[in-house]
């Protein structure tokens, strides 16, 4: 207790100093830097620090980790009494309306959360404040990155999720295949998904949906991208892709080791894989726990196969500071704390909410002991792998067109090269990449 | 004739004053809520706001002003068409189901009998629920291989459709759920204005020898039309306004097939961040609604009856 009480008073003097050297190095660059740094002085002259109160709003917790969320405020403000933190939840439909205009109209919270499309609207558009003067080494460098913009950090990672490939271990061993390994790539899972799917004629091989979430990992697979790579133009029908959305495209309305829309006849995805009706589906590690209660069956997991190359999926929320707050510091403290402590970390894991962002994986290792699965340190291979969106200003107009063409090719009204094309002139037409 | 004209004037003058104390707080709601936001979006519309940045910060309009820019991309665009024919389809299918729905309804809860009073509550009961609680329940029911309609179509021997998965089906679908859920309402407008009908020319009617079906078609259809005409001016702006069963049971899909103007405008606004954009699709709309309803305001003279 006095450990930590000495080593807060420590790191407060640390960001002090930060702050005031971040300040001397920047001054007139970033306005809001040094705005950042102005409280740092009564910090550092050794007074009691002053109370202050911050706002924190997020939607991640709404549903299930209120209480998990404020037990992490209980802890931090321990080891912090002078700073009180005021969560609000609100519930991920409402979420980004509701801080759209708050954010238009001057009140929003000091700190608070946003998905990764968002973020790269608010960060492009000059509504977050840079986060300096925190020690972010104990954060994952990759989910790190993702919140850099030319060279700024706008936002943390607070957790992560990744998805890998689930699979049915009965329906393999009745099809007489070999489980998945890290080696696999693409033909070995449609030789499987084909093993699988003639097994009976309710049964599939696999369900990847033909969405834009998928597609941007999926050609990333097969060496291609949605855009150039300094982001100034889009590549959306390249030859790699074409090729990638014709595979997938291919298992629906081919092979058919994939359910069409009849098939699946409004069945969600986890649903068809908990009755034992899909031999695979790569899904994001979320899905353990439900899977865990619901699956009569044997499962594990894989790395996610490849084609050309491996890529698997990385979704991250971020926190990010308002740059109109007066309380930055205060705020930004709250924001080390919640992404980067080892204690917030625990709580996290304890409630099996989701997995904190950190470098050092040694902290998740309590994560590693649960099973099923079997394999879970598929998880963590999968990151070395990491297929990063496209974030652009226009992320959400782009994937709202991207999706809707890729689900023309997947119900085979439009081919899958006049469906890339259509959405690669779209994209043109309605988004100019500055 | 002239002094009675201007008398009636003053007092109208007169009764302005003595009751403006008490509209004023509504007034004041009313320009809170409506007219300045009104304003306030037509400025918005002439300029590249996204919706974030503060709107009165200093030298906004010099950097955001794009004029008339807005609606020449809405209008040279193909979106706009495709959206509105959207909106067409659902007005050619949703009106006159509704109304030979609702009507038939008014007729049968209009008849004295036991019991009539439960039925006049069922009927009105999906009006008083929330749209998003029966888009939620009409989804499931319309699953195509789980669901209870395509269920009880399969008794049949009818393969039913993939609801609102089928691009063909899923502006059907939107549609016989929104009568589902207006009938009790329209229903409700049009048995009010049958029971107002004078019951002494159905008497004479039936001396004549007139039968149910002639004294419907020459005493009710034709007295019913003031309701008639309220009920279609007002379904016409709900159906422009069409947004909350898009919204939760199909989001605009499959393929574009059910993206109305609400949708897009609500898109444009809170998911691309284009409000200026968003503000001129608004104004876009509200002048097609001005001017449906000016056509048919003009149009009733053919047609509404109101010497009961």
């Amino acid at each position: 207790m006095k450990k930590t009480k000495l080593f807060s008073l420590l790191a407060c003097v640390l960001v002090a100093v930060m702050l005031f050297s971040a300040c001397g190095t920047t001054s007139g660059e970033t306005p809001k830097t040094d705005e950042q740094a102005t409280p740092a002085p009564a910090e550092t002259s050794g007074t009691e620090p002053e109370n202050v109160t911050i706002t924190y709003c997020n939607f991640n917790s709404s549903g299930g980790n209120e209480e998990t969320l404020q037990k992490m405020v209980d802890a931090f403000q321990e080891e912090y009494p002078y700073i009180t933190v005021e969560v609000e939840t609100i519930g991920y439909d409402d979420y980004f309306t509701q801080m759209q205009t708050r954010v238009a109209g001057g009140t929003a919270p000091d700190c608070y959360e946003l998905n990764i499309e968002n973020f790269a609207a608010y960060a492009n558009k000059g509504m977050l404040a840079e986060i300096s003067g925190i020690d972010v080494s104990g954060l994952n460098e990759t989910a790190l990155n993702a919140f850099n913009v030319k060279g700024v950090q706008y936002g943390l990672p607070e957790s992560f999720s990744n998805v890998v490939l689930i699979y049915n271990k009965d329906l393999f061993d009745q099809a007489g295949v070999a489980y998945p390994t890290a080696d696999w790539t693409q033909d070995d899972l449609q030789a499987a998904a084909e093993a699988i799917r003639a097994l009976g004629d309710d049964i599939f091989g696999i369900w990847q949906p033909i969405t834009y979430n998928e597609f941007f990992k999926v050609v990333a697979q097969y060496g291609g991208a949605l855009l150039n790579e300094d982001k100034t133009a889009f590549s959306i029908n390249s030859p790699e892709n074409i090729q990638a959305a014709q595979a997938l495209v291919d298992r629906v309305l081919v092979s058919n080791v994939q359910p069409n829309t009849v098939q699946q006849g409004g069945m969600g995805d986890w649903d068809m894989f908990m009755s034992g009706r899909l031999g695979m589906i790569p899904t994001g590690i979320w899905a353990f726990q439900t899977f865990t209660e619901n699956c009569d069956f044997d499962w594990d997991i894989a790395v996610e196969p490849g084609s050309t190359q491996k890529a698997t999926h990385f979704f991250s929320n971020c926190v990010v500071l308002n740059p109109e707050s007066k309380n930055q510091e205060a705020a930004a403290t709250w924001l080390a704390w919640l992404t980067s402590s080892t204690r917030s970390a625990e709580i996290r894991l304890e409630a099996g909410w989701d997995l904190p962002a950190l470098s050092d994986m040694d902290a998740l290792a309590s994560y590693l002991e649960i099973t099923p699965p079997e394999n879970r340190e598929a998880v963590f291979e999968s990151l070395n792998y990491l297929a990063m969106p496209p974030v652009i200003e226009d992320y959400a107009l782009m994937s709202d067109i991207i999706g809707q063409y890729l689900a023309a090719a997947a119900d085979g009204t439009m081919t899958v090269e006049d469906a890339l094309n259509a959405a690669q002139a779209d994209c043109e037409a309605q988004i100019s990449l500055g | 004739m002239k002094s009675e004209k201007s008398r009636g004037r003053r007092l109208n003058e007169r009764s302005f004053f003595s009751a403006s104390p008490f509209l004023t707080a509504s007034l004041i709601g009313f320009a809170i809520f409506y007219f300045v936001p009104m304003v306030i979006s037509v400025v918005i519309s002439l300029t590249d706001w996204n919706g974030l940045d503060r709107l009165l910060a200093p030298g906004f309009m010099a950097e955001h002003f794009i004029g008339l820019d807005n609606y020449k991309a809405i209008l040279t665009g193909t979106e706009f068409w495709k959206v509105l024919k959207n909106t067409l389809v659902y007005i050619v299918l949703y009106i006159p189901l509704m109304l030979m729905v609702s009507t038939a309804i008014a007729a049968l809860l209009s008849r004295q009998r036991r019991g009539v009073g439960v039925f006049r509550v069922l009927y009105y009961i999906p009006v008083l629920t929330s749209w998003v609680a029966s888009s939620l329940i009409w989804k499931s029911l319309l699953s195509p291989q789980y669901g209870a309609m395509n269920g009880i179509l399969a008794i049949f021997g009818i393969e039913g459709p993939g609801w609102l998965t089928d691009e063909k089906w899923a502006m059907p679908a939107i549609v016989l759920v929104s009568v589902w859920k207006d009938m009790g309402f329209f229903g409700l407008i049009l048995l009010s204005g049958m029971v107002g009908i004078d019951r002494t020319y159905y008497e004479a009617a039936e001396i004549d020898g007139a039968g149910p079906w002639t004294r419907f078609l020459k005493i009710t259809l034709p007295l019913l039309t003031p309701s008639l005409f309220y009920v279609l001016i007002v379904s016409l702006i709900n159906s422009f306004q069409l947004f909350p069963q898009i919204m939760i049971m199909t989001d605009g899909g499959p393929n574009g097939a059910t993206q109305v103007m609400v949708e897009r405008i609500y898109k444009y606004g809170f998911r691309y961040f284009r409000m200026g954009y968003a503000s001129a699709f608004s104004w876009i709309l509200f002048i097609i609604i001005m001017i449906c309803t000016a056509v048919q305001m003009r149009g009733q003279k053919r047609w509404v009856n109101y010497d009961t």
